[in-house]
């Protein structure tokens, strides 16, 4: 229904994706009690992005941005910036073929969402961030899968509420075909 | 809401002299060799190399100093964790062990541990510098041609140039949009509870997030109507020749990788274990 | 390069394609997805090789979505159904890719900052060149070629953050000047600049119109600014329709600006409202030169005599000796602002030395020339930018520890750019959001909001989404947001920027309106009018420093502060030097008077009253 997105509004998505998560990654970090661990809003942004521009947008989105986030800040560690990317691909491939973009945004799709954000979150901090710092970084595994879990419940609780409400309004700012009108 | 913590140091030395393209292939190259060897005396040459590298291109200490403070905090930290998570991963890896102090418990700390944590930092000292020398002496515009130049699609490296773009105008409309709300009466300060402050920073971002969207359309227009996209390939404005030293560069950090494959041979191994009998 | 360019409707069209002919549209209607209505209905216009046209009408009439229709933008960005037919050097734009229309047809969009994506003015100009993929040795011939067309060469290395509104716009530009496109088409290019500035745009477009030969399509609210140099013809839209296609002396001539709530350049209006109304063998488009009979120049001499004492002096003066004892409600000593500037680069004093009082109840103006730091002390005042030097008292009391909230409580500000308050999809909530916030009960909330609806002429369109909404509409309901709030201080930076006539009296008569109840308010403005006519006292503000505090008239008969502010006399001036008047504040006084009798104005009885 509504135009198929432009290859050229793909590459300013990623470029203002990635702008995006560096400015909240860097200056909207709100601290948990647990140490190198925060309540990262970045996801919640990026998964946004991931359902309305796909999954391709999502993965370079996140990738850009947390490189230009560490290589402005911490230096290097690949494994973690390689785990926004894959954070994203999941979030952007489960959610292939929504219609949030057309301002439908009903409950499946929401349950859709949150299953997404869950899944992606899983695989991104309990498998992949960890392994690689097991394997590349040679960190020890029971610190690692701690970091891990941890990480997994905050960004899982924060990525749904947080996209889903901004889903949610956005799908909401959407109009539908031939709905609007002058009340006189 | 500062800025940037690290950005470019208009201060020109040699190093910004090298093109873009042979100092992101060395950067590169560099982070590659250190995750791919565990040799400390490997891992520690390539620190010496970024320090070289930092004398050269005359960005002071002073520049670097938040970032260097925010880094060493995180290696105390997360050194720290290890230590309580694993006390005794040294010693495994290494198959020895010599304690030098005891601890309660399992906590005793061992010459192995020591041994393997100053690894593990030293890896992450070799890796660092030499992104955090890149951003330094490379101007923003000229990243996207150089990521062009050695294979990432132009689409993508203009992305990444769009991302530098916008940065900024997003920090200060991030400021601006919690000011007006603020003003407009919706308190984000420290003075409310956390559902209502959370409630709150949710209506700061969802301007900067509608606002962002809207954006991406207009950009998009602006440059659809500019060509973009037009061919398989594109030229750039802020390119520089590549000279011989770009190609020695080049060459030395191919050198550098291979170095770090011909220790994994040497070692029989990713570590290199001075505690074997 | 003079070609005589034939009239239009004159010539017989042809039905074939014609790739000479830049556009031609018969009976082109178009309709937004989300619209139930079409915005574009019935367009017959076509445009020839080498003209130069305006399109002027009310604000959300339909003028950038008729751009967008010859570039392409619309169907391709901005969805929908169109019918009739529509060519633009013989193809159809909706038929061909976006980058085909943009290889003959150059835009410069209605947001330049939007428009701006490289990361330095130089990499922004070469952007097409880029994309056409010309070799990298050709390219800083090519863009300093450009930039300094533009002018804009200075600041080949300038980063988008360090320019002006007005410099933003000549990079604009001069992007797409670097190609060798046929047709311009310029969306509103004078709404961000002084009116120094806008002058030298309008020069700009015309040498690109007279020494290269290229066909310009220029929408502009700022008709006065725009006759400065000569129009082939002036295209009146009115809710998507084309109202009018004339010559300008003719348009001008006629009453049809008046009607379709479009003000004509003052001096036309002058000698109308004098009783001598001018014709279009006269040429009132170019007033240098217009031709005036003797009888027309006793015709004003008698009326500006006419006037009665009363009538000379407008806004509601009535109301200083009341408050004159009063706490002012705004005091400002020695205050100055530094921003800072990531990086490397130097940080800006943006403000220095700023003394002022502001009186409660006072109606003021700020102006000033791009850059000058007039949006920053609006800033300050608000509370968004700390005073790093100085006092700002609000009502008395130091705010320099306030909280923005509380700031906010008394001191409404509605910002030069509308992006930056809007944060709801949805228009009414927009407005009640601080409604909410500030905790009034619903009744008191729909009140206000009904009214803040009827002032801003946005009542039609409250359900409606804000991303619906043109740029006029949106900066209309930036306003109605903080109207609502009711606060004792109003600020507004640039109110009336891309607004048409009809809504910016409208607007304006209400912030008369409530200041004759006693709103202070203070307006940000570049147009010297609006200044004349509201306000009883401008500060005027040159290289962050306060230049002058004064009457808005002594600052155009003084040469220097005009010159400094990058002021240029309006249209009046020039008509009382033609007709021997004197003194050329008489005539603004008569004009400002007469005009208002003539839209019966509530604040004029007002006045009366006290
Ligand atoms: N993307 C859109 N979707 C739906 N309606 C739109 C869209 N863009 C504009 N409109 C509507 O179309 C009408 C014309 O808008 P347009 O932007 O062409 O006006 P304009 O004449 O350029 O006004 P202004 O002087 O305020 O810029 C407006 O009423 C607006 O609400
Ligand atoms: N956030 C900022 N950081 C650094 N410099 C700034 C910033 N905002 C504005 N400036 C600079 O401060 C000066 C004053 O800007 P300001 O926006 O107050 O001008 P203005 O008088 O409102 O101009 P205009 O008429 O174009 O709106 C300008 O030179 C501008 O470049
Ligand atoms: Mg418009
Ligand atoms: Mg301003």
């Amino acid at each position: 229904m509504s135009p198929r997105i432009s290859p050229v509004t793909r590459v300013v998505a990623i470029g203002i994706g990635a702008a995006l998560f560096f400015v909240l990654g860097r200056f909207l970090a709100i601290p948990t009690p647990i140490p190198n661990t925060t309540i990262n809003l970045q996801y919640a942004v990026l998964a946004v992005f991931a359902v309305l521009y796909g999954p391709l947008v999502g993965v370079l989105a996140g990738l850009i941005g947390h490189v230009l986030v560490d290589a402005t800040g911490f230096g290097m560690w690949p494994t973690w910036e390689t785990g926004s990317a894959v954070f994203a691909l999941i979030v952007g491939l489960v959610m292939l073929h929504n219609h949030v973009r057309e301002g439908e945004f009903p409950r499946p799709t929401l349950v859709r969402f949150v299953l997404a954000v869950v899944v992606a979150n899983a695989v991104t901090w309990v498998l992949w961030a960890p392994i690689g710092d097991v394997l590349i970084m040679g960190e020890p595994a029971s610190k690692v899968f701690t970091q891990g879990v941890i990480a997994f419940v905050v960004n899982s609780v924060t990525a749904a509420v947080l996209g889903g409400i901004i889903l949610g309004i956005y799908a909401r700012s959407r109009t539908r075909t031939g709905s609007l009108t002058l009340d006189r | 809401m500062t800025a940037p913590l690290l950005e470019y140091v208009e201060r020109p030395g040699l190093l910004h002299t090298l093109t873009g393209t042979a100092k992101l292939v060395l950067t590169i190259a560099m982070v590659l060799a250190a995750m791919i060897s565990f040799d400390v005396r490997f891992l520690a040459a390539l620190g010496v190399l970024s320090l070289i590298g930092w004398a050269l291109s005359r960005v002071r200490l002073r520049d670097l100093a938040t970032v260097l403070w925010i880094i060493l905090t995180f290696m105390a930290l997360n050194n720290l964790l290890i230590f309580v998570f694993a006390p005794g991963y040294g010693s495994e890896l290494l198959g020895a062990r010599h304690v030098v102090v005891q601890g309660p418990g399992r906590w005793d700390l061992t010459q192995e541990q020591l041994f393997y944590q100053l690894a593990v930092t030293l890896k992450y000292f070799a890796m660092l510098p030499a992104v955090l020398l890149f951003v330094a002496t490379t101007r923003p515009p000229e990243f996207a041609s150089s990521l062009h130049r050695i294979g990432v699609p132009y689409k993508v490296a203009f992305a990444v140039s769009l991302a530098l773009r916008f940065i900024p105008d997003i920090q200060r409309e991030m400021r601006t949009i919690s000011q007006a709300q603020q003003a407009r009466g919706l308190d984000i300060s420290r003075k409310v509870g956390l559902v209502t402050r959370v409630r709150n920073v949710v209506s700061t971002l969802m301007p900067l997030l509608l606002g962002s969207l809207d954006r991406i359309e207009t950009v998009s227009s602006a440059m659809e109507l500019r060509g973009f996209g037009r061919g398989r390939h594109r030229t750039w404005y802020d390119v520089k020749p590549m000279r011989l030293r770009d190609w020695s560069t080049i060459l030395g950090a191919l050198a550098v990788v291979a170095a770090s494959i011909v220790m994994v041979v040497v070692d029989g191994g990713r570590y290199w274990n001075p505690f074997e009998a | 390069m003079s070609v005589e360019n034939p009239r239009p409707g004159g010539a017989v069209t042809s039905d074939k394609p014609d790739a000479e002919t830049p556009a031609r549209l018969r009976d082109f209607s178009f309709r937004y997805r989300a619209q139930s209505e079409p915005t574009l209905r019935g367009i017959d216009l076509t445009v020839r090789r080498g003209e130069k046209i305006a399109i002027v009408g009310p604000s959300g009439c339909g003028k950038s979505t008729l751009l967008g229709a010859l570039n392409g933008l619309v169907p391709h960005v901005h969805a929908g159904e169109a019918s009739g037919s529509i060519e633009v050097f013989g193809t159809d734009p909706a038929a061909a890719p976006i980058i085909e229309t943009s290889r003959r047809v150059g835009t410069v969009l209605q947001d330049s900052s939007g428009q701006f994506v490289g990361l330095t003015v130089a990499e922004d100009v070469a952007f097409s060149l880029e994309n056409q993929q010309v070799p990298h040795a050709q390219m800083p011939g090519r863009v300093a070629g450009a930039a300094r067309a533009a002018g804009i060469a200075d600041h080949l290395d300038a980063s988008p953050q360090q320019l002006s509104g007005g410099q933003k716009q000549r990079v604009a530009i001069a992007g797409v000047l670097v190609d060798d496109v046929e047709m311009l088409l310029f969306d509103e290019p004078l709404a961000m600049l002084d009116p120094a500035a806008g002058r030298a745009a309008v020069e700009l477009i015309d040498d690109l119109h007279r020494e290269q030969g290229r066909t310009i399509i220029v929408v502009e609210h700022r008709l006065e600014d725009l006759l400065h140099r000569p129009l082939d013809r002036i295209v009146l839209m009115d809710e998507g329709r084309i109202v009018a296609d004339l010559p300008p002396d003719e348009l001008l001539a006629s009453p049809l600006l008046r009607e379709h709530g479009i003000r004509p350049p003052l001096h036309v209006e002058a000698l109308r409202l004098a009783g001598a109304p001018v014709t279009a063998d006269q040429h009132p488009a170019d007033l240098p030169r217009m031709e005036l009979s003797s009888a027309q120049r006793e015709a004003v001499r008698t009326w500006v005599e006419s006037a009665t004492p009363g009538q000379s002096r407008h806004t509601a003066t009535a109301a200083q000796p009341t408050s004159h004892d009063a706490l002012p409600a705004l005091d400002l000593e020695h205050v100055g602002a530094i921003l800072r500037r990531p990086g490397a680069s130097a940080d800006v004093r943006a403000l220095r030395g700023v003394t002022a009082r502001i009186r409660r109840g006072e109606m003021l103006g700020v102006i000033g020339s791009n850059g000058a730091g007039k949006s920053t002390l609006a800033r300050v005042i608000s509370g968004f930018e700390k005073a790093t030097e100085g006092v700002v008292r609000i009502g008395g009391a130091d705010a320099a520890s306030w909280p923005l909230a509380e700031h906010g409580a008394h001191v409404g500000f509605v910002l030069q750019e509308p992006g930056q308050m809007l944060s709801q999809p949805l228009l009414e909530e927009e407005i009640r959001l601080g409604l909410r916030a500030r905790g009034l009960d619903a009744e008191e909330i729909e009140r206000r909001t009904a009214r803040v609806l009827e002032v801003t002429d946005l009542r039609p369109m409250r359900s409606w989404p804000v991303s619906a909404l043109s740029h006029g509409q949106r900066k209309r309901l930036s306003i109605a947001c903080v109207l609502a709030l009711e606060p004792e201080i109003l600020i507004l930076d640039e109110p009336t920027a891309g607004q048409d006539f009809a809504h910016y009296s409208e607007f304006m008569d209400f912030l008369a309106r409530i200041h004759a109840e006693g709103t202070t308010i203070v307006l940000i403005t570049h147009d010297m009018h609006l200044a004349l006519e509201y306000t009883d006292r401008v500060l005027v503000i040159s290289g962050g420093e306060l230049l002058a505090d004064t009457d808005p008239a002594a600052v155009l008969t003084d040469e220097f502060l005009a010159e400094r502010a990058d002021l240029v006399v309006t249209g009046l001036f020039t008509l009382a030097r033609r007709c021997g008047i004197p003194d050329p504040i008489a005539l603004v006084h008569r004009f400002v008077a007469a005009d208002r009798a003539e839209r019966a104005l509530p604040t004029a009885s007002g006045e009366d009253a006290r």
